[in-house]
């Protein structure tokens, strides 16, 4: 384990921006968002989350896939050029860091990789930074993410005057590198010096209202009687499928592919954000699968829930950020779903 | 399966013959800019076609793998894709990027069986590819059954296929059914299902279904009534799909990626599948 002074980090920023895109929670007016680190910004480390999440930076909202020419009824395609560069995400909650696994299993695992996502993916380094004062909205522990210890690259503790540093895998070629480019603003710590503060970090997640929600009854036996459970008749109501909790949530995943025809002629194949919220999203010329908000509003949870667990060895795809708990504007979210259709267990929660 | 890495990346389709099946449905036959068939593929998958600018969608491909040319779709005009694909002439271009999804059990389930073949109305397209399959390793196979409706003589795709090939093909039995009566048809008249009990096949067969959801609705419950196990039978879902890859959850159903883990289900699978289809 390593340490930097507080005072010092500006210095490291700037020698890792020498070297990769570095993103990392920056203040502009009350928003906080992953973006860019330049000499001006102004860093939040300690304020828990950021409106965006860092999904943006391998699953960007807008991305081209490729571009074509069409001259007369010929078509020329035209690749677009590769990401290419080191991003180094810092400051990362564990809870974004599980997201981001959530999304590696979808975007690189199976019969297909999804070659846009991996350019972007490969050659990212994540610091994550453990949380010291979680937020009443939070739920991570539930699915047994521990924001006292994040896993991720490279791991980060703000603890006293301190920065303190662990690298998961120091061997590997990605951390060296990242190590490398940091280590003369590095002195040697021991691991005792951030135990006190690992466990009053988990004192206090025991204590918050949703730390203890239960998941028992999302197994994959339950599936169906889940899916055919009459709560979703009345948890729907208010629901007004404006999509927020699917583009704050940082392992929702749909895209969209789309055409722009640009002014000279070409048109671009993009992909963008898509949402199972909205009415279009399984429309065929022959009719709608999810045909009311209803069916839509229980597909993204039965998704989170059941389908994506279900597929990847029990995974959840909620990593309980606590995002869409704060956004959506009809309070409706997950906690709701999870309480109403997770039984006894949480009728006191 | 791992694809080549450009599997959102469509390469250059040439039209080179189009054929009009009914006032609806033409088939497209279509070849990479080399004159080339595109891609290998098995019966029941699928390609994604498109025009730049107007759209892009999945289709079924009708031509057997057998048939190592060229490949074949056949599409209804349903909407503005397919509006615009049914103005184009031979020599135009399209995208086309594939194969996607899986097959049907052609070499395995099927192999060595007799086999029953149901379909509805466009829904012979991609049965159309098995049933060439089997039709060019004959030996491979056992007596062959195919029950085909639509709603009138006119909806009936590949007609003089079947009239001219298919029924003279060794242990093999077509029959024919039209919603209404038409002048010119002296054939069966009524829905898929229903003649589907009237005929009263035996179980030792295997069957594929492909049609609109609720003749496969009926035809499974008829199936299931006759005695036939679901564990005999292999349909196909349709759902809304995008990237083909199974990465942007548009043809999510249950656990499963009808691009990736579909379009071709054993029927005993769909059981643990919500009902959404
Ligand atoms: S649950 Fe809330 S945030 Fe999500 S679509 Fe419905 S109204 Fe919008
Ligand atoms: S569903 Fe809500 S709480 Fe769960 S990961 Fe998404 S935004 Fe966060
Ligand atoms: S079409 Fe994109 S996941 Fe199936």
């Amino acid at each position: 384990m390593y340490k930097i002074l507080l005072e010092d980090l500006p210095k490291l920023y700037a020698q890792m921006a020498q070297n990769a895109d570095v993103y990392m929670p920056l203040r502009r007016g009350n928003e906080l968002n992953f973006e860019k680190w330049n000499n001006e910004a102004i860093v939040d480390l300690e304020s828990l989350k950021t409106v965006n999440t860092p999904k943006d930076l391998f699953l960007p909202q807008i991305e081209n896939l490729y571009s074509s020419q069409v001259v007369g009824t010929k078509i020329n395609i035209e690749n677009v050029p590769v990401f290419d560069k080191t991003v180094v995400l810092f400051g990362v909650k564990a809870c974004d860091v599980r997201a981001i696994e959530v999304l590696d299993n979808v975007y690189l695992q199976g019969d297909f990789v999804d070659e846009f996502y991996k350019a972007r993916r490969e050659k990212s380094i994540i610091i994550s930074l453990a949380c010291n004062t979680p937020a009443k909205t939070c739920f991570c522990s539930a699915f047994d993410i521990d924001p006292s210890s994040p896993q991720s690259d490279v791991r980060t503790w703000i603890c006293n005057e301190y920065m303190y540093f662990d690298f998961t895998d120091e061997k590997h070629e990605k951390y060296e590198r990242f190590y490398d480019m940091i280590k003369e603003f590095l002195t040697e710590a021991d691991e005792s010096e951030v135990a006190p503060l690992q466990k009053e970090i988990q004192e206090k997640i025991n204590t918050l209202p949703f730390s203890g929600i239960c998941l028992e009854k999302f197994t994959p036996e339950n599936m169906l009687s889940i899916f055919n459970s009459s709560e979703w008749e009345h948890l729907y109501r208010p629901c007004i499928g404006c999509g927020t909790c699917t583009y704050s949530c940082p392992t929702c995943q749909c895209y969209d592919i789309r055409d722009h025809q640009s002014k000279c002629g070409g048109i671009l194949k993009y992909r963008c954000w898509d949402s199972c919220m909205y009415p279009d999203f399984t429309l065929m010329a022959h009719g709608n699968p999810r045909f009311t908000q209803k069916e839509r509003f229980r597909q993204r949870f039965m998704h989170k829930l059941l389908y994506h667990p279900e597929k990847y060895d029990g995974q959840f795809g909620c990593v309980g950020c606590g995002r869409c708990v704060n956004k959506c504007p009809v309070s409706l979210n997950i906690l709701k779903v999870i309480k109403t259709i997770g039984g006894d267990e949480n009728d006191t929660k | 399966m791992i694809q080549n890495n450009d599997n959102q990346i469509p390469m250059v389709g040439i039209i080179t013959e189009i054929f009009e099946e009914t006032s609806d449905v033409k088939t497209f036959r279509v070849v990479n800019s080399k004159g080339d068939k595109a891609f290998d593929h098995m019966p029941g998958q699928c390609a994604m076609l498109g025009v730049p600018g107007v759209g892009e969608a999945m289709f079924s491909i009708s031509s057997s793998p057998t048939n190592t040319k060229f490949m074949e779709f056949s599409i209804k005009r349903v909407g503005v894709l397919t509006e615009y694909l049914h103005k184009l002439e031979p020599g135009d271009q399209i995208t086309i990027r594939g194969p996607y999804g899986n097959a049907f059990p052609v070499d395995t389930a099927l192999k060595g069986q007799n086999i029953l073949f149901v379909a509805g109305g466009i829904a012979l397209a991609p049965l159309r590819s098995a049933i060439r399959y089997v039709f060019d390793k004959r030996e491979d196979y056992g007596y062959v059954d195919i029950l085909y409706g639509a709603r009138s003589p006119k909806d009936l795709v590949y007609r003089r296929e079947i009239e001219k090939s298919w029924t003279e093909k060794p242990n093999t039995n077509v029959f024919l059914t039209i919603d209404r009566p038409d002048e010119d048809w002296d054939g069966h008249i009524g829905f898929v299902p229903d003649y589907f009990k009237k005929i009263g096949f035996s179980t030792d067969k295997v069957v594929v279904v492909c049609g609109p959801p609720i003749m496969i609705k009926f035809v499974l419950a008829i199936l299931l009534e006759m005695g036939f196990k679901k564990e005999q039978v292999f349909t196909t879902l349709e759902l809304r799909m995008k990237c083909g890859i199974g990465k942007c959850g548009r043809c999510n159903i249950g656990p499963k990626y009808v691009c990736v883990d579909g379009p071709v289900f054993r029927v005993d699978e769909l059981d643990h599948i919500p009902d959404e289809f």
